[in-house]
């Protein structure tokens, strides 16, 4: 197979930096040759590991019977909690994730042991044939148990500014509603994977589909007793991420390096869906509930907003998450008087963890369902309602955690996309269809975004690299940011290329590897390009002024007239090749390699408060969908969607669309269609891709409008561009709004009652509320 | 009897022996074969990452110059090795030239950035490459059906459909090397039937081979298209003991149309089945357009989603509606039953030991009778219902003077709604009317509530599809259902 590699023939534009550049492994991915974890060549001797799970929710573990598991043909080890030689545990914050359950269950599916087979096939029949008695106990798992039971996993926090209950009682409207939003699960098409090796005097090599390599590498260390230095993690590439791959990696990890540690062999752990889907945390699910005082306009003047997550078994990173959702519950709105209330419950369901906006869509739903409310409460426009209470000016320019907003550009993407979308008219429109239609009533809404950039947790954001140039004049470039199919090794590259002044074509991307650069933060946050593209630009920054100062001091001129560009180093009439000048630096002994670090700048935030400036600055965006809905079953279809997002000054711009086109399809699917449904004894009944359904081609409409705003970051960013990998999720919003405009639009008057997703299910039921006359 | 599975990969043929019969394609290809271009997504035939495509000898067989290939996307993950038999075999890693210039369709995705993290691209490739062999110029209904089996999480898709109208149809290696690849399949066509090493496993040629096997074997696992079956193995990880597939009998494969009726061999594929019943069933079409997806529908068989007795398989509740009938055969007998009959309770059918169905008889249209049938679903694509509905009507001077309104998802079988069929007879089929059937929907059905939709909720859709099919009497289709796609169905173009 594949004896070449696939050939693309693209020319090659110089500055790479703003260029629309193909992601770098396209042709492989395209040929089949993009190799993931699974398509490693495995070594000799390759084991293969199946997790058992727990049946129970909550349960005492009496007593657990692994003969038949022992007894399987293949089958050559079973490991148990005993038989880890460091901590039984991969919490990424708090230590309360067992990798193997002792005597306590608290979620169905939860890990109980370990089996290793010469096939995994064998494996995974073999997991299944443990006989594990409970003693049940009762098991919490909705949103409305965990209340009743006051069962949290952290202690509620909460923001408060100015007033609220005195300016809400001095409104002269006031309204109070519900909301619930589901979860959703991440289905990156690749599940779950880790293979060990394990080296000499035990060292481990862990290829694992992870965005988190140096938190992988920590857990696999401590598990097994070792110090970090015996650990390298490595990833070339995943299968998709979205959050699912941050700190969910570990547990497969840390059990194939167990496996690889206790036999000597290599051992592969790659999860069957229906097990990566109960086993892996998803988004939080929230409800909401609001009060909120307004005037005529709909101007809000008092919020008491309450967000209650279910966070599952255990902490995982549900505090940061719920922070964030904080942090989103204004999103480009002025809030004078506020509570903003934060529940996070513990449930025995499976930890919920990051996914893409990380709390911020669930933050930013709630409050786009206060304005909307308001809207329909007040029978005005919605457009009207979000613009009279956008942020602006001096006395309306404070978040409610007291970070002033000094980059606001939400104002003039509303005005540009209101144009051309041409809201107005199609809004005239579709009143007109609605009237003359008894059946289908079609629905249009216009939403903003703006979404904060930077890890809440500020120690987190930094970023190292690593650049080595050898003597040919080729470039070796590696960082602590993992690929996912964002594009990042793309970006970074075509940063570094432009430093060198030299093509793309000779900067090559390898794996990222904890050996390579040490103590990476996750490629999470939307934060991958903005660190890693700074700390591998100060990495060449550091070459180029060593080559500088060389070739200067031979020509005899200043170091700053020099111009690397095209391939060539310049200085009046003097010139030489890159890969020329390399040779001769590396012949005059100039270090040719070096790292590079970054660490944002300016972030500052109380991690008790939330008060300060979690973030560095904001990326906006505003989208328009228009749907329309079946008022027999609830069927509803996107019809149209136009989107203006802000990249900054884009480093890329084709993989920018591609990551705003890629959330807002993402963003679509949690609010339209995809459903987590767990029973009563908390058992995921949605467990595979024939049950849960996430959005298909068909189900994009061919008129998906997406223009960039090419403006410069006020901040100085890379290249002044900004991060674009969760913000332009929560354009989403906008679909279901429309939905809930169409469920407007058949019959009854004032707000609209629609609990997310927006199944047809719920919307028949809100259709047929509206028109009994009881969906008010 | 032979014991080898031949088929066709890189211009020759493939011989294997030793491969169990219910080892599947896709470990066959990344295990055995070291391929691991076709990836595995979910393992149950619902993402498309394990999409490879199928060739096979059509036309009028016999006559060289009058054969060619039809190239049909189907799942690896699902799909056992005794399904090769026969066919040519193409998989992602075949597609670029022998100097590493990609195929049109990968240059078309390269070119408009269809892959992000690449994971599913594979079987998008082999899903396109499918559709650059049927379809010179597809539109975006039929991309999308084309499509439909392939989840991407990454792009939203927009690139991909990009990609699709433009990739062009400049003759491929494929194309050019037909006569040959035709000359090697003709070279492997089997008349006996096939038996695995251990005598588990049979795969006979001819329906008589299929009678014979079942008298000696009753308790045997019929294995069609497998798109089900496959799950037992692969998720359920359930032995099968004693397995027949029949997906290589081709005289049950056949579809023909006299005396009123259009006879479905069992063993045709619902895309077969689809291309014939769309132009006389518009709704069906539709249907079968809904159906699954490309992949599913290319394996899977009308007889075997009957057979297997599902109470939400689709095309029953439809078929029900026509007054369809199927016949049962057992040795050298044959008998013929109403196709509701045939249901008896949950997974349970009137099958005797050593019978199988051998074709589904559907009625012509029509003048004096109504159809229409309709599938609910969280998503449009490839999800299973959770209210499926097929009605139909005889009406005499404006009368009901017949009615069958059936119903899948609504109870442990496909079921048909005697209480709501009677409200309709000896009435006009107006408002007054569908509102009585609608209400008495409450008397045939208890349905459940699991996670596709409550009781509720089914039991207030499938009356107002009631109200719906009335209304729509007098509304063109464009004013009752949402626009999600045209009239247009899977196949070759």
């Amino acid at each position: 197979m594949s004896a070449r590699p696939p050939r693309s023939p693209t020319p090659i534009p110089f500055p790479a930096t703003h260029q629309p550049i193909r992601h770098d492994s396209a042709p492989l991915h395209v040929a089949g040759t993009a190799r993931y974890v699974d398509d490693m060549p495995e070594p000799p001797g390759l084991l293969h590991v199946a997790l058992g799970q727990s049946a129970k929710a909550h349960a005492r573990i009496l007593s657990i019977d692994l003969s038949a598991v022992r007894a399987y043909p293949g089958v050559v080890a079973v490991l148990t909690a005993a038989d880890i030689p460091g901590q039984n545990d991969v919490g990424p914050v708090v230590a309360d994730d067992p990798i193997f359950a002792e005597t306590l269950v608290e979620y169905v599916g939860q890990s109980l042991f370990a089996v290793a087979a010469t096939t995994r096939i064998a494996a995974r029949a073999a997991a299944r044939l443990a006989k594990v008695t409970y003693d049940e106990l009762p098991a919490i798992i909705t949103i409305a148990d965990a209340r009743a039971a006051d069962s949290h996993i952290l202690p509620p926090k909460r923001v408060e500014r100015g007033d609220p209950p005195g300016a809400l009682a001095t409104s002269p409207h006031r309204l109070s509603g519900h909301l619930a939003m589901g979860g959703q699960d991440h289905f990156y098409l690749e599940g779950q994977i880790s293979m060990a090796i394990p080296g000499e005097d035990g060292d481990m090599h862990v290829l694992c589909s992870t965005q988190h390599p140096s938190e992988v590498q920590h857990l696999v260390a401590r598990a097994l007793g070792r110090p970090d230095n015996h650990v390298v993690v490595e990833v070339r590439r995943m299968g998709g991420g979205f959050g699912g791959k941050e700190t969910q990696a570990s547990l497969f990890a840390a059990a194939a390096s167990l496996v690889a540690d206790r036999t000597g062999r290599p051992a592969k752990l790659r999860l069957d869906r229906d097990d990566d889907m109960v086993m892996t945390g998803k988004r939080h699910d929230f409800e909401v509930a609001y009060d909120v005082g307004f005037d005529a306009d709909g101007r809000i003047l008092a919020l008491d907003l309450t967000l209650e997550s279910r966070c599952g078994m255990s902490t995982d990173l549900s505090g940061a998450i719920n922070d964030r959702a904080i942090f989103h519950a204004d999103n480009c709105y002025f809030l004078p008087n506020v509570r903003i209330t934060s529940y996070r419950y513990k449930t025995h369901t499976v930890s919920n963890t990051a996914f893409r906006g990380f709390g911020g869509p669930q933050g930013m739903l709630a409050i786009e369902g206060v304005v909307d409310d308001i809207a329909q409460h007040l029978g005005l426009d919605p457009l009207a309602v979000r613009r009279a209470n956008l942020y602006g000016g001096p006395d309306r320019n404070i978040t409610p955690y007291g970070m002033k907003v000094e980059d606001f550009i939400a104002d003039s993407l509303l005005d540009r996309l209101e144009s051309t979308s041409s809201y107005q008219a199609r809004r005239t429109a579709i009143a007109a269809f609605n009237a003359a239609s008894p059946v289908l009533k079609r629905g249009i809404a216009l939403t903003p975004v703006k979404f904060g950039i930077s890890f809440t947790t500020s120690f987190l954001n930094q970023a190292g690299a690593l650049i080595q140039v050898y003597s040919d004049g080729s470039v070796l470039l590696n960082h602590g940011g993992t690929e996912m199919g964002q594009g990042l090794y793309t970006k970074v590259a075509q940063v570094v290329a432009d430093v060198f002044g030299i093509g793309l074509d000779r900067v090559r991307i390898t794996s990222t590897r904890t050996d390579k650069v040490p103590n990476t933060s996750a490629t999470a946050a939307s934060a991958g390009a903005d660190l890693n593209g700074m700390a591998s630009f100060n990495a060449a920054r550091t070459i180029r002024d060593r080559l500088s100062a060389f070739i200067a001091a031979r020509w005899g001129v200043e170091p700053t007239t020099l111009s690397f560009a095209h391939g060539k180093v310049t200085a009046g009439e003097h010139a030489i090749s890159f890969d020329d000048l390399v040779r001769q630096a590396y012949l005059a002994r100039v270090s040719l390699s070096a790292t590079g670090f970054y660490a944002t700048p300016k972030i500052d935030v109380d991690k008790e408060t939330l008060i300060g400036r979690p973030f560095y600055y904001f990326a906006y965006g505003a989208a328009v969908s228009e749907v329309v809905i079946d008022t027999l079953t609830g069927e509803t279809k996107l019809l149209a969607v136009d989107i203006l997002h802000d990249c900054g000054t884009s480093l890329n711009p084709v993989l920018d669309r591609g990551q705003v086109e890629g959330a807002y399809v993402q963003g679509m699917g949690w609010l339209t269609m995809e459903e987590l449904v767990f029973d009563a004894a908390g058992r995921l009944r949605t467990h595979a891709p024939s049950t849960y359904k996430i959005p298909g081609c068909g189900d994009i409409p061919d008129h998906f409008k997406v223009d960039l705003v090419n403006q410069p970051n006020r901040e100085e960013t890379i290249h002044r561009s900004k991060a674009v990998g969760e913000p332009p999720f929560m354009l989403a919003i906008s679909a279901y709004h429309a939905i809930k405009a169409a469920v407007a639009a058949s019959g009854g008057s004032g707000p609209v009652k629609l609990d997310a997703p927006a199944t047809p299910e719920r919307v028949l039921m809100a259709v047929r509320a509206r028109q009994s006359g009881t969906g008010a | 009897m032979a014991d080898c599975v031949r088929f066709v990969h890189r211009g020759q043929v493939v011989t294997l022996s030793d491969v169990p019969p219910t080892r599947t394609v896709l470990d066959y290809l990344r295990e055995d074969r070291g391929r691991r271009g076709t990836k595995e997504g979910c393992n149950e035939g619902d993402c498309g990452a394990c999409t490879i495509v199928l060739g096979t000898r059509v036309g009028v067989l016999g006559m060289a110059e009058a054969e060619s290939i039809q190239y049909r996307a189907v799942n690896a993950c699902i799909l056992f090795v005794t399904a090769l038999d026969g066919k040519e075999l193409v998989t992602v890693e075949d597609l670029a030239g022998p100097d590493g210039t990609l195929h049109p369709i990968q240059q078309a995705m390269v070119d408009h950035h269809g892959s992000q993290c690449g994971f599913c691209t594979p079987g998008f490739v082999m899903s396109l490459f499918a559709l650059y062999h049927t379809d010179a110029e597809p539109d975006r209904t039929r991309i999308d059906a084309a499509l439909a089996g392939n989840l991407c999480r990454c792009t939203g898709y927009r690139p991909i459909v990009d990609a699709a109208r433009a990739m062009g149809r400049a003759p491929d290696t494929y194309t050019a090397q037909m006569t040959e690849t035709l000359a090697l399949l003709r070279s492997i066509e089997r008349r006996e039937t096939l038996s695995h090493p251990g005598g588990t496993a049979f795969a006979p040629a001819t329906s008589d081979q299929l009678a014979e096997l079942l008298l000696t074997h009753p308790d045997a696992t019929i294995v069609a298209g497998g798109t089900d079956v496959g799950l037992w193995v692969t998720k359920q990880m359930r032995d099968l003991g004693t397995i027949i597939h029949i997906g290589g009998i081709r005289d049950l494969a056949g579809i023909s149309r006299k005396d009123g009726f259009i006879t479905i061999g069992a063993t045709a594929t619902v895309t077969d089945a689809a291309e014939i019943l769309a132009p006389l069933y518009p709704d069906l079409g539709d249907l079968f357009r809904r159906y699954g997806s490309e992949q599913v529908r290319s394996s899977a068989t009308l007889g075997g989603n009957i057979a297997n007795g599902s109470p939400i398989g689709d095309s029953m509740p439809a078929l029900i509606a026509l007054g369809s009938t199927l016949v049962l055969r057992c040795g050298g007998m044959t008998r013929e039953m109403p196709l509701e009959d045939f249901f008896l309770s949950y997974r349970k059918t009137a099958l005797q030991p050593g019978e199988f169905v051998a074709a589904i008889r559907v009625p012509e249209p029509s003048a004096d009778r109504l159809f229409a049938c309709y599938k609910i679903s969280k998503r449009f694509d490839q999800d299973i219902s959770a209210v499926m509905a097929g009605f139909g009507l005889t009406l005499q001077d404006g009368i009901v003077t017949a009615a069958r309104l059936a119903f899948g998802g609504m109870a442990g079988t496909p079921k048909r709604a005697t209480n709501a069929e009677a409200a309709l007879i000896g009435h006009p089929f107006d408002a007054t009317a569908a509102k009585q059937a609608a209400a008495a929907l409450a008397q045939d059905f208890q349905p459940l509530t699991d996670m596709r939709a409550s009781a509720d909720y089914r039991l207030i859709t499938a009356g107002n599809l009631i109200l719906k099919w009335q209304m729509e009497q007098a509304l063109p289709p464009t004013a009752t259902r949402v626009p999600a796609f045209a009239r247009a169905i899977g196949g070759a173009a």
